[in-house]
């Protein structure tokens, strides 16, 4: 039977982020596109930031997904066609990044210019009297952060 | 549109990205402080995933895979400003060109998201969200190392001296560059270059370090025509030494 778009983004729920496996895919927005043409399926895809290192093994994981749903024709493509914003996180994505312990990005609607970084609302006591220590961190789409309510470090996820 | 400037204007971007990365990396183990390392690294991997995304691109206009383009020719092939091939020298140099550097890309990439060629605005529209966090982290060293000791301000001073005419050589022009702006693609190097000026100078006022008379300073250029100092070709030479051993392994 002929899967519709909507089963498709169910079934891409099951890929998660290589390095933060809390979040999907498709909750992150890296998945930007399903189309179904005749008996082809099409994905596109977009990296978060554009040296991302595991898009490649994200694509390999959307491609097993589909092979395991006997999806026969697949084609999976990389684009900038819409380029990934932090914006295009759903809201359960933000939430699943909260409990895996990183601050979820504000909404780059509300900021023109990096200041608002000075400060994130910690992800475990919520308090937001923190301090940016590194615009960069473990992976990069995360910034390091110290919370002085906690007295500990934290991550956020990058707003971009 | 002309084929030929596009393809010039493209190289020499993904170029200068490619070995400015790598001489982001060489920082990697390396740092002043853990947080530096792991910036320097960051943008490292941002710079030379980005300098894929550009080669990438030639692929898609006929020219060779991004392999083969990165790791087979030789330094007069490359179209980089000298500027990024210089070595790391001291971590005052190194900060002291990554703020140039980088001014300059935030606001060549900000130029590009108005690019007529789209598969470039696209790219363009997404890099310069990145690079918000480079200068981002520029700025806020050169701040405050350019208002801390005397030490940090003398070394910061020496190495913008330096730096400086290297940097100007950011914005050498393309034999194509009238053709290139009436084309729409990009707005060209001398518009770029006075912007760059002023937000350089604008940060540098923050501080305590001085700018000199920019018109007394002679460009150092030649780099986007394959002229180079000698600190190139060795760097080239570190960065394929696998890939010439064995081009099909795997990474």
């Amino acid at each position: 039977m002929k899967p519709t778009v909507q089963e498709i983004y169910v079934w891409l729920e099951e890929v998660k982020d290589p390095e933060i496996p809390a979040i999907s895919l498709v909750d992150l927005g890296v998945i930007t596109d399903v189309i179904i043409k005749g008996k082809k399926v099409i994905i596109e895809m977009t990296p978060t930031f554009v040296g991302c290192p595991a898009i490649d093994y994200m694509k390999a994981e959307v491609e097993a997904v589909l092979k395991k749903k006997e999806i026969e024709n697949i084609e999976v493509t990389i684009t900038f066609r819409k380029p990934w914003s932090s914006d295009r996180i759903t809201e359960r994505g933000k939430l699943s990044l909260k409990k895996f312990g990183l601050a979820p990005p504000p909404s780059t609607q509300i900021f023109t210019d990096l200041e608002i970084l000075e400060t994130a609302i910690c992800p475990r006591c919520n308090e937001s009297n923190t301090e940016l220590k590194n615009p960069f961190g473990p992976t990069l789409c995360r910034a390091i952060y110290y919370c002085n309510t906690c007295k500990e470090a934290f991550e956020q996820f990058k707003p971009i | 549109m002309s084929e030929i400037a596009l393809k010039e204007l493209l190289y020499k971007m993904a170029d200068d990205q490619l070995i400015q990365g790598h001489r982001n990396s060489e920082w990697t183990g390396m740092g002043p402080l853990l947080e530096e390392d792991i910036a320097f690294s960051s943008m490292a991997q941002d710079t030379i995933g980005q300098s894929l995304a550009l080669y990438n691109l030639l692929h898609q206009l006929g020219e060779s895979d991004p392999d083969t383009i990165a790791f087979t020719r030789n330094s007069t092939q490359f179209h980089n400003c000298v500027l990024t091939e210089l070595p790391n020298k001291e971590y005052d140099f190194s900060l002291i060109r990554h703020f140039m550097f980088d001014t300059a890309q935030a606001i060549r990439y900000e130029a590009l998201t108005r690019s007529s060629y789209l598969p470039l605005s696209q790219l363009a529209i997404k890099i310069r969200g990145e690079l918000r966090y480079h200068t981002l982290h520029a700025n806020t060293w050169i701040k405050q190392l350019g208002s801390a000791t005397d030490e940090s301000i003398e070394r910061l001073q020496k190495s913008l001296l330096y730096a400086l005419p290297f940097a100007l050589g950011i914005f050498e022009e393309s034999p194509y560059e009238k053709e290139i702006i009436a084309s729409g693609i990009f707005e060209g190097e001398q518009k770029i270059k006075e912007k760059w000026l002023t937000q350089i100078q604008k940060i540098i006022s923050q501080t305590r370090l001085t700018f000199p008379d920019i018109d007394l300073i002679q460009p150092v250029i030649g780099g986007r025509t394959g002229k180079h100092s000698e600190h190139l070709q060795p760097l080239l030479d570190e960065m394929s030494e696998v890939f010439r051993i064995d081009p099909t392994t795997e990474w």
